[in-house]
């Protein structure tokens, strides 16, 4: 092992280069790729839509289609397209963060109407999902400040779930007749009964269904779903009187997909969504349907709860990140205020 | 309290309770914080069963991937390193120049650097809206959020390894060996294959392995510029990382085994060589090609 060692490894190594290079340009007109971009909770669902999705295409086009896809905490994902990422469709919690990546220049404008139902697929809302048999006995938005609760969400600033929990916090006081001042001091409370802020919805899942910390969960519902689905009934399901509707949305980054030459795919990808088939998957899924008939069929699996709509507590998404969630905004005094104890 | 303790210094030997507990507390510590939880990687990777394991970690085509990915990142890192390390141990031990020391301490720096901030340098740098954003995009070179990406940001991660070795070997050796050389007529090829490589292959080998347990396990600069793209741009610690939060504990764990397999492998090339070096240095002519 001298210097015609060192060689044999360096000549290797070479190899291995070219292969990794010639392994990653290989392309052909007669396939497609597409690279979807999505947020923390969408894993199950997207794998088995896209598996749907490949069997028609191929067998209507004749081409191969691969799909790709990445996940991540909604506004770091929708960060990172920003950032040269080069997805063709997004799917992201929150109407901010595809508007972030359009104001970007990579989507066109008017990309919400280009779709169907505004380009919301489905629906959701924020649950509380705690330990089995409810031993702390949360009910109510105010039960979660209760002495001795621990709470478990992500940073609003990095995760969608952390921003719909934090509206949903701040509109349970605020619908129900509570002023300004009065959801503030509600949520510096909140914040204080939290004691680990995850990046993404997934991270916290994590945190609360295999660390194991914290008496409740501020969860998506179907992620709430899969919790219990997952834990084999260690933790259940509570749905408090009011909570936010959580609106995700979908689109095409026109940019990336012109380049790319997809976007025919990409649109017809992100409208199979719409269609009843993949609805009732999406339902199965614990996500609640846009479609109305396909909504009525499964209306056991969703308990109806009175869920008010971003512009019932504000101005709009707009208005919401520069009250809430802008630098030095109520986030950022609340969490201050919060670690002063 | 203090008074036993006093009392054991001035006598010059330690009591035997005080040399027992500490080597108690040694082995306490080194089960508690290695060998349980690395028992536990393997025992958790296969609680579900040898087939469900080779399944996730040996056919799971990402899976499979991740581990091609992890080769191939750290293989052309440590490629660069040998290069950049035998250069820089070369310049800074040979010759006198203005910079030398600041040089020196600069090959530390990524040492110091977290690699969050590496990554995010780098996205600063090369990606869509950073420095050079617009000019690669208009060549159609991608850096970050592809392969390119991930070896830069490892290739940095590592920088130290080769050289910080290389560099006393070099030093002490001097220059002498190599003036022969020449004097006797020798070519620089000739010197370098002949002499110099020959003189340093043990401090080599020792950081390329280095190198390489580093290379293989980074995963913060990597994760900010890899974009999660499974089957693509993901490297094993990404797909751990990944396969966790999807609540596959067994696959997250299989992979981790393997990851650790190879940790385990370069640990005990590391343990062969310094044997073979010891070994070879009570014997000098075993050193001889």
């Amino acid at each position: 092992m001298t210097f015609r060692g060192l060689a044999a490894l360096m000549t290797l190594t070479a190899i291995g280069m070219s292969l990794a290079t010639s392994g990653c340009t290989k392309k052909s007109s007669n396939s497609q790729e597409l690279l979807h971009v999505s947020y923390d909770v969408t894993r199950e669902i997207c794998t088995a839509v896209n598996e749907k999705f490949i069997k028609r295409y191929e067998a209507e086009s004749g081409k191969k289609l691969t799909i790709k896809q990445s996940h991540g905490g909604s506004s770091s994902q929708a960060r990172s397209v920003i950032d040269g990422l080069k997805a063709d469709v997004v799917s992201l919690a929150l109407w901010i963060d595809i508007n972030a990546i359009a104001k970007s220049g990579l989507i066109e404008p008017g990309w919400e109407n280009r779709l169907p139902n505004e380009s919301i697929p489905y629906f959701s809302t924020v649950v509380f999902v705690v330990r089995k048999g409810n031993p702390k006995n949360i009910k109510d938005w105010p039960d979660l400040v209760r002495e001795g609760v621990e709470v478990i969400t992500p940073n609003p600033k990095s995760s969608g779930n952390g921003k719909l929990s934090f509206l949903a916090a701040w509109g349970s006081v605020t619908t129900r007749g509570g002023s300004d001042e009065e959801a503030m001091k509600y949520l510096t409370d909140l914040y204080r009964h939290v004691p680990v802020l995850e990046s993404g919805g997934r991270g916290a899942t994590t945190t609360f269904l295999n660390k194991r910390i914290g008496d409740v969960q501020l969860a998506w519902e179907n992620e709430g779903y899969l919790a219990v689905k997952e834990s084999k009934g260690e933790v259940e399901i509570v749905y408090p009187p009011v909570s936010i509707r959580a609106e995700p949305m979908v689109a095409v980054v026109t940019s990336n997909t012109k380049k790319k030459g997809t976007s025919e795919t990409a649109e017809a990808y992100l409208k199979f969504y719409f269609e009843p088939e993949v609805q009732k998957l999406i339902a199965e899924n614990y996500f609640r349907p846009s479609d109305p008939q396909v909504a009525e069929e499964f209306k056991d699996n969703f308990p109806s709860l009175t869920m008010f709509r971003v512009t019932d507590i504000s101005k709009g998404w707009d208005d919401v990140q520069t009250r809430f969630f802008v630098e030095g905004a109520l986030f950022d005094q609340i969490s201050k205020l919060a670690a002063q104890r | 309290m203090t008074e036993p303790a006093r009392r054991g210094f001035s006598r010059s030997r330690e009591p035997a309770w005080l040399k027992w507990l500490l080597i108690g507390i040694v082995y306490l510590i080194v089960v508690v914080l290695i060998i349980v939880p690395l028992l536990q990687v393997f025992s958790i990777a296969l609680s579900a069963g040898w087939n469900a394991f080779v399944q996730k970690a040996l056919v799971d085509p990402d899976s499979l991937h991740a581990m091609w990915m992890t080769f191939v990142v750290s293989s052309i890192s440590v490629t660069i390193n040998i290069f950049f390390g035998m250069a820089l141990a070369w310049a800074v031990a040979r010759f006198q120049f203005p910079g030398r020391t600041l040089l020196i301490s600069m090959v530390d720096l990524p040492f110091a650097i977290s690699p969050v901030a590496v990554g995010l340098m780098f996205m600063l740098l090369f990606g869509r809206q950073g420095f050079f954003g617009s000019t690669l995009e208009e060549w159609g070179i991608e850096i970050v959020f592809s392969t390119p990406g991930l070896i830069l940001a490892t290739t940095f991660v590592t920088l130290p390894f080769i050289a910080r070795e290389l560099i006393p070997v070099m030093e002490a050796i001097g220059p002498d060996e190599e003036l022969a050389a020449i004097t006797l007529g020798a070519s620089g090829w000739q010197m370098f294959w002949l002499v110099t490589i020959p003189n340093i292959r043990w401090a080599l080998l020792y950081g390329v392995i280095l190198c390489t347990a580093r290379a293989m396990g980074e995963f913060g600069a990597v994760s900010v510029l890899s974009g999660k793209i499974a089957g693509s741009t993901e490297t094993m610690p990404l797909r751990v990382d990944k396969l966790f939060h999807e609540h596959d504990e067994p696959g997250a764990f299989a992979v981790a085994s393997i990851l650790t397999l190879f940790a385990l492998m370069t640990l005990i090339a590391k343990a062969a060589l310094e044997h073979w070096v010891l070994a070879s240095i009570k014997k000098p002519d075993a050193n001889e090609l």
